[in-house]
């Protein structure tokens, strides 16, 4: 018999659970889509600058703001940093930024390019390594130090390394907030499901007593639970794809990307529009096994 | 429809000292015995309070007994798993003394309850119900749901509920307490036709009049003892 069949024994439409039950389902599904988009997200965010990130470093080295011939000394400064890392070994490439880029880079933080160029910017040399050789950050500052004074080596995996611990630690969250939202589904259910046994608890007894086996009025429960998961599971994926949308657009009308981009690939929306099938088939599992069990203490 | 009994059966019930009482009180049922063959057809008689509904309730294995060994169709109740009771208990039609039926369905839809829980066709459903309930005068209410029907109308549908699937034993509860002696009559003759056909048959009533034109034997029943049955009241 399909858990859908349309002919059911039990009224349907009488009860509270039947309002309730979809209500809470739906909450629950808003909050799994934006746990698990979220989840997806920054699960993706941390790979790309993790790939991104890894074998590049940047060094800092200050420029000459004053005196004859700034400019100049500023550019041979930078070209004594290259020849060092030109020598140290693992460094495939080093290529100083132009002033326009660090402005550029600097804008969205401190607003007006014109303002920007009035400062005394450091001059910044990116360098790409070789991810599988080891370089001693520590013998390259020291080096780079000792010719230009104030010259230091930003290694991105300091702070990668803490920012992808802090997105670790979210995704996690994200996760217990899923395993949470699908312990409350079924405790939410099984509670329901004992209400709605106690109400139709006369439909039970007749067809109890004149020989239906316990997994057929399970599976009317089962149904009945089925169809109110999927009604308020679909309520609940449409509000989380319009706070999705929302917050994409927000983040996206923010200028310079403060906030990381948020779009999913359309296997994590495959992920996201499946929810309201798992909501529903927890539920039917849940109160199919909460009949079940209340049937057997049944004479 | 349920398959007849095999002829090797001697008995469709047999009760050997059972005791049946609700919680802390005394027994409502003490040390019945009692043995229904096959195609057999009793009354159930007995003052209020004597203990019919009880005796009924755990024929239909609506209740277990507090001791003794109840056995049905040759199957001792009390040692069978859970699971193969709902089978037993396809084989038995029972008519409630408050009807039992349910108010959210159609007289057609009560009545078919019984063949869908055992899995008969839609079709064969369409093409039985109607015609039972037709019998027992219900062709005009046939869409109509419980909470409209009048007294004597429910219980006809609990009787077709009870009867439809063609049960090996029936069980009826006061069956004609709503109805006027005539259809009172044609209901009995409707339980007698069952009878013929190999249904056991135990009705519980107060009608002396029925019984007394129905030839049948008596299970009287006396502050929960089995008792042979008094003479019938002159007049």
């Amino acid at each position: 018999m399909s858990l859908v069949r349309r002919r059911t024994d039990l009224p349907t439409t009488s009860d509270a659970t039947s309002r309730f039950v979809p209500l809470l389902i739906a909450l629950m599904v808003f909050l799994a889509v934006m746990a698990l988009s979220g989840l997806m997200v920054l699960h993706g965010l941390a790979g790309r600058w993790e790939r991104d990130i890894r074998g590049t470093l940047t060094v800092q080295v200050p420029a000459v703001i004053s005196g004859p011939e700034a400019e100049a000394r500023s550019h041979a400064k930078v070209e004594a940093a290259l020849n060092i890392l030109s020598d140290t070994r693992g460094v495939l490439h080093a290529e100083p930024l132009g002033r326009d880029r660090i402005i550029s880079l600097l804008e969205p933080w401190l607003g007006s390019a014109d303002l920007i160029a009035e400062l005394p910017l450091p001059r910044l040399i990116d360098v790409t390594t070789d991810p599988h050789i080891a370089i001693d950050i520590k013998a390259l500052a020291a080096r780079l130090e000792a010719v230009q004074p104030g010259a230091t080596v930003e290694d991105h995996r300091i702070w990668l390394g803490r920012l992808l611990r802090l997105t670790r630690s979210v995704e996690m969250l994200a996760v217990l907030v899923l395993g949470l939202v699908g312990v409350i589904t079924s405790a939410t259910v099984i509670f329901a499901t004992r209400t709605g046994m106690a109400i139709h608890h006369q439909v039970i007894e007749v067809l109890h007593l004149i020989g239906a086996q316990d997994d057929y009025i399970a599976r009317q429960f089962a149904r009945r639970t089925f169809l109110m998961g999927l009604k308020g599971g679909v309520i609940g994926l449409g509000l989380g794809i319009g706070a999705i949308f929302s917050f994409g657009f927000m983040a996206r009308s923010l200028e310079g990307g403060v906030l990381p981009e948020f779009w999913l690939t359309p296997a994590h929306w495959l992920a996201v529009v499946s929810l309201p099938l798992a909501a529903a088939w927890i539920a039917t599992l849940t109160a199919r096994i909460a009949v079940l069990r209340a049937l057997a203490r049944m004479t | 429809m349920s398959a007849r009994l095999p002829p090797s059966f001697d008995h469709v019930m047999r009760f050997e000292s059972v005791g049946l009482r609700y919680g802390q009180r005394p027994e409502v049922l003490e040390d019945i015995r009692l043995d229904l063959k096959p195609g057999s057809f009793h009354f159930l008689t007995g003052a209020s309070g004597a203990g019919k509904s009880s005796l009924l309730r755990l024929m239909y294995l609506g209740q277990r007994p507090t001791r003794g060994l109840i056995t049905l169709f040759g199957q001792d109740v009390a040692t069978l798993p859970r699971s193969k009771l709902p089978a037993l208990r396809r084989r038995i039609g029972v008519v409630f003394q408050d009807f039992h039926l349910l108010d959210h369905m159609s007289a057609v839809d009560n009545v078919a309850l019984p063949l869908r829980v055992a899995g008969v066709s839609e079709s064969e459903i369409k093409k039985h119900v109607p015609e039972l309930l037709s019998w027992v005068g219900l062709a005009d209410h046939l869409n109509a749901k419980p909470p409209v029907l009048s007294g004597g109308q429910k219980q006809r549908v609990a009787i077709a509920r009870a009867v439809i699937a063609r049960p090996d034993l029936l069980l009826a509860d006061e069956p004609t307490g709503n109805v006027d002696d005539t259809l009172a009559t044609r209901l009995l003759y409707l339980f007698e036709e069952l009878n013929k056909l190999g249904t056991t048959v135990v009705i519980a009533t107060h009608n002396e009049g029925l019984i007394k034109s129905f030839a049948h034997s008596r299970l009287h029943l006396e502050r929960g003892r089995l008792v042979d049955p008094p003479p019938f009241k002159e007049g």
